[in-house]
């Protein structure tokens, strides 16, 4: 298969360079200006947790889908099917205190406080494309820091080979849980140079503030250039393992939803198109836009995958 | 029940007003930008929806006319079925001109390799010619034969089922729920059926 890397940025998604650019010294400009008028906690409120952050590397120039649309239309079956519902039912969710469970082929294994491995990985802004298998995408601003990094110091063994993650099960306060859509808990993984590689990100935060509890709260895995249900939300574990692990969707339905899952309009769904994406946020009247060889990553990551068949290892 | 002729009238204009009231919500919301963040998705599922229950509406009508033992639910039988035929033609014209953007490559990319929309189209197909004959004139015209021809009906309730399973990633509880309603109405029919042919058994000494 011939993986294609060009560009399809229609010129109209970029932001101007120079706007993006003022508009993020703007923005530190009136952080600035509101904490050194008023008192610090109220300019944090006013502006969010993050506004300090520095924009990581790979963060695209593209402007970001509103925060209402990407905070009010999320996949979390944990909480309901329907993408509005889950908003309102995550409020449920206590994401303080958090820990991660670390275990398996790792020289560090153990519990660690969500705050110590926060203080651990400086966060960052990563503006990404989000693509999600139903065929629809928007542009997030997430904070998060890279995942590689993170699995590094828990110092993985030579036989780490997948690192498999698993969100929260808890059916009390997850109701979605309570029904058997999936096999709970979700878990999903990464080949380990998958989860090496410094585009996978874990995000804490998105638009210069905390995660939403419906996004994810407090940590979730960020993976652009793969369908959206490999970003694993609510993560309290990671494994080391040495063979693939059996993921959530793949569980469910293995003809339809691949280990692997990256993006790729040349291979459908079985039961439907993925060349073409609904960019959320725009006018009902805008065309879908053209979907992207790993969601327009190419470029970074198709390294891994050469010599694979993409149509068998989807 | 005694109502005059321009009781009904009055009834079927309610009927027709309240019939009507969920597309009107449904473009309102998409002219204010109320739909959420996938406005297309909203309108097209809104409409597919609305399409589902007037079909059920629909198919209620006799069971309710053999369960009372009055005639008035025929009534509305007509006006039910074109709504059932309204919703599902906007449902299809939402897919068309806002989904594909009346894009030619993109129906001959998507509609191929979706067995579910094809389902959908199929639905849709068997919905036109009942559409076309529903006039009184084309009632009276076909004869014995129209009510053979509506009982297409029937079948148009099973593959919008299946269009709704097949387009559904885990989560059957709608679905289901529309199976459910429409396995009762059309199984009701079944019995009746067999009830009735049955019947001449019966007298056999």
């Amino acid at each position: 298969m011939i993986i294609k890397t060009k560009s399809n940025i229609f010129s109209s998604e970029i932001t101007d360079r120079a706007v993006f650019e003022s508009r993020r010294e703007f923005v530190k400009a009136a952080t600035a200006l509101s904490a050194g008028l008023m008192l610090p906690s109220l300019g944090h409120a006013a502006t969010g947790k993050y506004a300090d952050v520095p924009v990581g590397p790979y963060s695209a120039k593209l402007q970001a889908t509103d925060r209402e649309d990407v905070a009010g239309y999320t996949n979390y079956y944990e909480f309901s099917t329907n993408k509005q519902d889950s908003t309102v039912l995550a409020r449920a969710l206590k994401t303080k205190p958090w820990s991660v469970e670390v275990v398996g082929e790792v020289e560090k294994p153990g519990t660690y406080n969500l705050e110590n491995i926060l203080k651990d990985n400086p966060v960052q802004e990563r503006i990404y494309r989000f693509r999600c298998v139903e065929a629809w995408s928007m542009v997030v601003p997430w904070i998060g820091f890279p995942l590689g990094e993170m699995l590094q110091r828990f110092k993985p063994t030579s036989k780490a080979r997948f690192v498999e993650f698993t969100t929260l099960n808890n059916p009390e306060i997850m109701v979605g849980q309570r029904t058997s859509v999936l096999d709970w808990p979700y878990v999903e993984g990464l080949r380990m140079d998958e989860a090496m590689h410094p585009l996978a990100i874990m995000a804490t935060g998105m638009y210069d503030d905390e995660l939403p509890n419906q996004n994810g709260a407090p940590l979730r895995l960020v993976v652009p250039w793969k369908y959206g249900f490999k970003s694993i939300k609510a993560v309290v574990k990671i494994r080391f393992i040495e063979s693939m692990p059996e993921t959530a969707w793949h569980k469910s339905a293995p003809g339809e939803y691949g280990f692997y899952a990256n993006v790729n309009p040349e291979v459908s769904h079985p039961r439907w198109s993925q060349n073409r994406e609904r960019v959320l946020g725009r006018s009902i009247f805008t065309p879908k836009r053209d979907t992207e060889i790993f969601n327009g990553y190419g470029e970074e990551v198709a390294a891994l995958y050469s010599g694979m068949d993409l149509e068998k290892y989807f | 029940m005694l109502v005059s002729k321009k009781g009904w009238t009055a009834i079927k204009t309610i009927v027709f007003s309240l019939s009507l009231m969920p597309f009107g919500l449904l473009v309102n919301g998409a002219i204010k930008d109320q739909l959420g963040a996938n406005p297309i998705e909203a309108l097209h599922f809104g409409f597919g929806d609305w399409a589902l229950r007037f079909l059920c509406i629909g198919l209620a009508l006799t069971p309710i006319k053999m369960i009372t033992g009055q005639s008035w639910p025929l009534r509305f039988r007509r006006m039910i079925g074109l709504f059932a035929f309204f919703y599902a033609s906007q449902h299809l014209l939402v897919f068309i001109v806002l989904d594909l953007s009346l894009s030619w490559e993109a129906f001959k990319d998507e509609v191929p390799k979706s067995p579910y929309i094809l389902m959908g189209l199929l639905t849709f197909l068997l919905l036109v010619p009942l559409a076309v004959t529903s006039t009184k004139k084309m009632q009276k015209r076909l004869g014995r034969s129209w009510l053979k021809l509506h009982r297409l009906v029937y079948l148009a309730g099973l593959t919008a089922l299946v269009h709704y399973f097949w387009l559904v990633k885990s989560d059957y509880t709608e679905p289901l729920i529309y199976a459910l309603v429409i396995g009762v109405l059309l199984g009701i029919r079944v019995i009746v059926y067999y009830r009735m042919t049955a019947k001449p058994l019966n007298l056999i000494p």
